[in-house]
């Protein structure tokens, strides 16, 4: 056995042994179940070192084949599948909480089905379960690729891979059992976070141990976003979730800050969860999945190092936009909103650098549905991050705030921008982890595309009259001078806007399950082509998939 | 001219041939904004406004509060008004840094699904906030809130000394006695009859002593929720409360 093997498996074991005492100790029924959960988890784990120790050649996988290095997939081709299965799961939830908000007898009268429990469970199962996938899938991808490397360790990405979902399922029963400390995508409580914690630290060494064994002399842009993003995340997850539980057998925490000092530190994470998590990490898949589809180079190397240093310095600022108004004294009020305002140039420098990339090749558009969705994210990616600066200014915010006009531009982000790149790299991805010559079909690529963009034009326009009208209404007064409308009025004013949200959601959700089942019969080796036209020149779609180059 | 330019893209080379140094520029460059932004926070003494009346809550109102984040209420109401005409004759006073002092976590909220709640303490009877969790359409025909009729259960606050000891360990000025006494404070507090009335409102200033509407022989958990919204917003008292001295 490797030290490796040997130290994992004994770390394991004890994990097991002492997750089952804490399970049978523990105060409250949440955390004897996930401790159990953990325990189980462990326990699985050190068999299946054991069993790979049995089936496995004596000696470690070669660094390279004939020359070529020996790309590790295993982790990726997992994460690739759990992305597509968490997505499913996300935008259900989402359809449900959206219909709950038009009919509320859909929340069944029961705890675990009630809108409180299910919102986080659908920012997680989004954010976390189906980004967090993508991002670790295709980072694990592209560091082996532009390094030229195997990735580093054996079973390090594989624990990178299982501890993140891990994760994952504890936060997900979490919330529906009531377990959460309140803070906007940072819900998991405490011993979650630490686990989180763990598996986060050994993410970063696995690529920077990746990074450091690169054959190339220079590190690609791609990874550049990558490192970035998983660092900020560490630093914010820390600082965010530092909290004193009740016990160190139940599920309770207190977080640390109170009030005003709190507030800040959440929406410091809070808006920096979207800066480094759904946009620098997105970004690194852009500055590869975008040129390697398009078989062009990037558009500007410069402007892509200008880019990179511009967006991670000044996102950081941006967070007390979240707070336009409250008790957050007005001098960071202000901060934040000049920096979210001049965040608008880096941004759109990203956007310009992802687009014009497609110089020379625009004619892509019309044949290749896979980069279609790139460019569409782009699109979507530069109006999100227009709207995000405009939303920011305390004039306009003052009418936006606490209204859904936030959610419609939060989804013009996640549905147009972070789903759609992951959607492109996912089609790109899988031909390529499972050597397979093309997609099973482009024409249901394109029933996706279509069915899904009417999903998110349906979904941002109701929320933007919805938001804009409940703001409007709140603030509406009438000839005698007093509030024109009961807060309830406001609230029956939103049911048609609901109702047209929910249905753009079941339509991005049919899009998904289309493409679900695309990648399963690709996985599975079939192919649809006779039913595919070739494009007029005759050369194939999807030819990128047959050799990924470096 | 030219070369001087391309000599500073150049020396840019040093982060894309070195992880670390990458990685160290990175961080340092991320920690920047946090730093300028928020450790202010924790000492400029005008951040938190001098207030009177602002205090721990009971051990009942803490165990509602809880309540309040294990359901997720703060998804779709916020506890924090903002210094505009129509909200503050709406909800009332806008809302002060020290009313949310000692909320480990805060609660202010980024969405009004329902309307904000920061000071829906005392607008409404308790028997009206029960029917209203036990079945929103009864009371409100075109509410959207989810029925909270389970809350009619039993509430499990045995450890709520615990709870106290935390908050205490954060920051917020719970006494030994407080902390010794936090069991039988959380029964007391529904008790207006009880020996142990007038010590709970010296230990906990303005407190309301009452059943809140519920059964003091069996204290529930929609008790606790509606003794946690009652006190909601209460704690100021604005009539003697001076903005100006207060202007940031």
């Amino acid at each position: 056995m490797t030290e490796g093997e040997v130290g994992l498996g004994v770390a394991l074991m004890v994990g097991a042994l002492l997750c089952a005492l804490a399970s049978a100790r523990a105060v409250d029924a949440p955390f004897s179940i996930h401790m159990a959960v953990f325990a189980l988890a462990a326990l699985a784990g050190f068999v299946t070192i054991l069993r790979r120790y049995e089936a496995r050649p004596a000696a470690p996988p070669r660094q390279e084949i004939d020359g070529k290095p020996n790309y590790n997939l295993g982790p990726i081709k997992f994460a690739t599948v759990a992305a597509m299965a968490w997505g499913i799961a996300g935008f259900s939830v989402g359809c449900i909480i959206a219909f709950q908000l038009w009919a509320p007898s859909l929340n069944l009268g029961l705890e675990y089905t009630s809108f409180g429990r299910l919102r986080p469970l659908h920012t997680s199962a989004v954010i976390f379960a189906f980004g967090g996938n993508v991002l670790i899938g295709t980072s694990f991808y592209v560091v082996q690729r532009t390094c030229r490397a195997r990735l580093a360790g054996e079973l390090a990405p594989w624990f990178v891979v299982l501890g993140y979902n891990l994760f994952i399922v504890v936060a997900g029963t979490g919330y529906l059992m009531g377990v959460t400390q309140s803070k906007e995508y940072a819900e998991p409580e405490w011993y979650a976070d630490l686990w989180l914690t763990v598996v986060w630290v050994t993410y970063l060494l696995v690529f920077l141990a990746t990074l450091r064994k690169r054959t190339e002399p220079h590190i690609f842009v791609a990874n550049w976003f990558y490192l970035a993003f998983i660092v900020t995340i560490a630093m914010l997850h820390i600082v965010n979730n530092l909290a004193m539980p009740v016990s160190f057998l139940g599920s309770k925490s207190y977080p640390m800050f109170a009030g005003v000092q709190d507030a800040l530190i959440q929406w410091w994470y809070g808006h920096n969860a979207v800066g480094f998590f759904l946009t620098a990490g997105f970004l690194a898949i852009m500055y590869y999945f975008v040129p390697k589809r398009a078989e062009r180079p990037i558009y500007s190397y410069r402007l892509s190092i200008i880019h990179f240093w511009a967006l991670i310095f000044m996102y950081i600022w941006a967070g007390p936009h979240h707070l336009h108004y409250t008790a957050l004294p007005d001098w960071a009020q202000t901060l934040g909103m000049t920096f979210s305002i001049m965040l608008w140039m880096p941004s759109w420098g990203g956007m310009i650098n992802g687009l014009m990339t497609l110089s020379g090749a625009w004619d892509k558009l019309r044949t290749d549905p896979v980069l279609r969705f790139m460019v569409v994210s782009l699109a979507f990616y530069g109006m999100a991050t227009f709207e995000g600066p405009m939303m920011a200014i305390k004039a306009v915010n003052s009418l936006s705030h606490y209204t859904d006009w936030t959610i419609g531009h939060v989804h013009s982000g996640a549905l147009g921008w972070v789903a759609y790149i992951s959607f492109g790299a996912l089609y790109c991805l899988v031909p390529w982890l499972w050597n397979r010559r093309e997609l099973y079909s482009l024409k249901l690529v394109e029933w996706h595309f279509w069915i899904s963009t009417l999903g998110i034009v349906l979904y941002i326009t109701s929320m933007w009259v919805a938001g804009i009208m409940q703001g409007l209404m709140w603030r509406a007064y009438n000839a005698l001078g007093f509030l024109e409308y009961s807060f309830v009025e406001t609230v029956e004013a939103m049911q048609p806007y609901y109702l047209v949200r929910a249905l753009g959601g079941v339509l991005f959700l049919t899009g998904a399950l289309i493409m679900a089942y695309n990648l399963a019969m690709t996985i599975a080796g079939k192919t649809a082509a006779e039913s595919d036209p070739l494009p007029a020149d005759g050369a194939l779609p999807g030819t990128a998939g047959l050799a990924p180059a470096e | 001219m030219a070369t001087a330019q391309a000599g500073l893209w150049k020396r840019h080379e040093v982060f894309e041939k070195n992880s670390i140094i990458l990685l160290l520029g990175a961080l340092l460059v991320v920690a920047i904004g946090g730093l300028v932004e928020i450790t202010p926070l924790f000492y400029l003494k005008s951040t938190v406004e001098t207030v009177e009346g602002v205090r721990p809550y009971t051990p009942l109102e803490l165990a509602g509060r809880n309540i309040y984040i294990r359901e997720g209420c703060y998804l779709c109401h916020s506890q924090m008004i903002r210094p505009m005409r129509d909200e503050v004759e709406r909800y009332g006073h806008f809302s002060l840094a020290a009313e949310s002092m000692y909320d480990h976590p805060f609660q202010w909220g980024s969405k009004r699904t329902g309307p904000d709640l920061a000071r829906v303490g005392g607008k409404y009877s308790d028997q009206w906030h029960r029917e209203h969790l036990k079945d929103p359409r009864a009371v409100v025909p075109a509410s959207i809130m989810p029925a909270y009729a389970f809350l009619d259960r039993p509430i499990d606050a045995d450890a709520i000394a615990d709870d106290l000891k935390a908050n205490r360990a954060l920051g917020v000025p719970y006494t030994d006695e407080m902390v010794a006494l936090a069991r039988s404070d959380l029964k007391a507090q529904l008790d207006p009859d009880g020996p142990a009335t007038a010590d709970l409102q010296r230990r906990y200033p303005g407190v309301s002593v009452r059943d809140f509407g519920g059964d003091k022989a069996r204290i529930a958990e929609i008790d606790a929720l509606v003794a946690y919204l009652q006190v909601l917003g209460t704690m100021v008292d604005f009539k003697i409360y001076e903005d100006k001295k207060n202007l940031r």
